[in-house]
């Protein structure tokens, strides 16, 4: 594939870095990225990796545009509301980049689908709300071996961490099981600064330009923390568990599963 | 004993895991607890006795994203 010469300068910034350079561009236009979720951080990541002339981004999202999504999910605009997520995106993606291939499944992931879909794709990229999602998309990635860069936000705080199946720890090896849905605010009743979204989703996108070009040093093995209240970050290394009930020396999970039913669970803190 | 949770140094009474937890008023579903960057399985926060300069690391849940 060669570049024509609108792309050679469309993409000029990125091919003049040694890291990048036309070889890593090709790369670029050749991944096929997928967002779980096209919202909040599914959004500046959209919009982030349009631009950088991925090749083809998929988009799952069941949800139409609501009103109270305008204050982070830059992806929608107020015309959008009442339009399916993926399509407002799709055209969004596609007005700042035509390169780019949008595949748009409007429908809930679930263990049914996830296999399926992800075969399709070089990296997940989880941007959904709910923890029975987070779960599902962790064990999905370790079943289709795909990289997956994991994200959540909440309140002032957000947190992302890289995960590539079976050589770094995945969300199990640290948090097992979904919280008991009585535990847990939803997102609606905790609410979140809508920045947070930009902050931790244009990592997200950072961390899988990087699996994409295979260069630098991925956060995996470890949780990056960060506190908007005081614009402070923290790294929490974690590493795989023997005893994770996935990836571990004795698992317990060998097949996906839909865990009940999705409950809005954002988070909680003391 | 001084220990510190979460990156802050914190004056803490010892005992277990589990007693700083309760101390606190943490559920223990709640949070995955890391000492000396070594995860704590549920099970044994109880039985794993808190030493002077330990760090430790409460993760909660983050769950949004959308």
């Amino acid at each position: 594939m060669e570049f024509t010469e609108d792309q050679i300068n469309r993409y000029s910034r990125h091919i003049l870095l040694p890291e990048v350079g036309g070889k890593g561009q090709k790369k670029i236009a050749k991944a096929r990225i997928l967002l779980v979720g096209a919202g909040g951080l599914g959004s500046p990541a959209a919009l982030y990796l349009a631009a950088a002339g991925v090749g083809k981004i998929g988009l799952i999202d069941s949800d139409v545009v609501d009103l109270t999504n305008l204050q982070r999910q830059i992806l929608h605009h107020t015309p959008d509301v009442g339009r399916p997520k993926v399509l407002s995106g799709k055209e969004k993606i596609q007005a700042l980049n035509p390169d780019v291939a949008v595949s748009m499944y409007e429908e809930r992931l679930t263990a049914g689908n996830a296999i399926k879909i992800f075969n399709d794709y070089d990296v997940v990229i989880d941007g959904v709300d709910n923890f029975t999602a987070k779960f599902l998309i962790n064990d999905a990635c370790f079943f289709a071996e795909k990289p997956l860069v994991h994200g959540g936000i909440l309140r002032f705080d957000g947190r992302v961490t890289t995960i590539v199946p079976k050589k770094s720890a995945c969300y199990r090896c640290v948090f097992k099981t979904p919280p008991p849905p009585g535990l847990v605010a939803s997102c609606q009743e905790a609410g979140v600064i809508g920045v947070l979204a930009g902050v931790i989703g244009t990592i997200q996108a950072t961390e899988a330009l990087k699996l994409v070009l295979g260069i630098g040093r991925l956060l995996t093995d470890r949780l990056l923390d960060f506190d908007a209240r005081k614009t402070q970050f923290r790294e929490i290394k974690v590493k795989r568990n023997p005893n994770c009930a996935l990836c571990g020396e004795h698992p317990t999970i060998t097949e996906l599963f839909d865990d009940g039913d999705p409950y809005a669970g954002c988070a909680v803190r003391p | 004993m001084q220990v510190k949770i979460n990156g802050k140094a914190e004056e803490v009474a010892g005992g277990s895991v589990l007693d700083l937890l309760q101390a606190k008023k943490i559920e223990p579903q709640m949070v995955a607890v890391e000492v000396n960057d070594a995860m704590v399985e549920r099970d044994r926060l109880g039985t794993t006795q808190l030493k002077d300069g330990d760090r430790l690391e409460f993760l909660f849940y983050m769950g949004g994203g959308r």
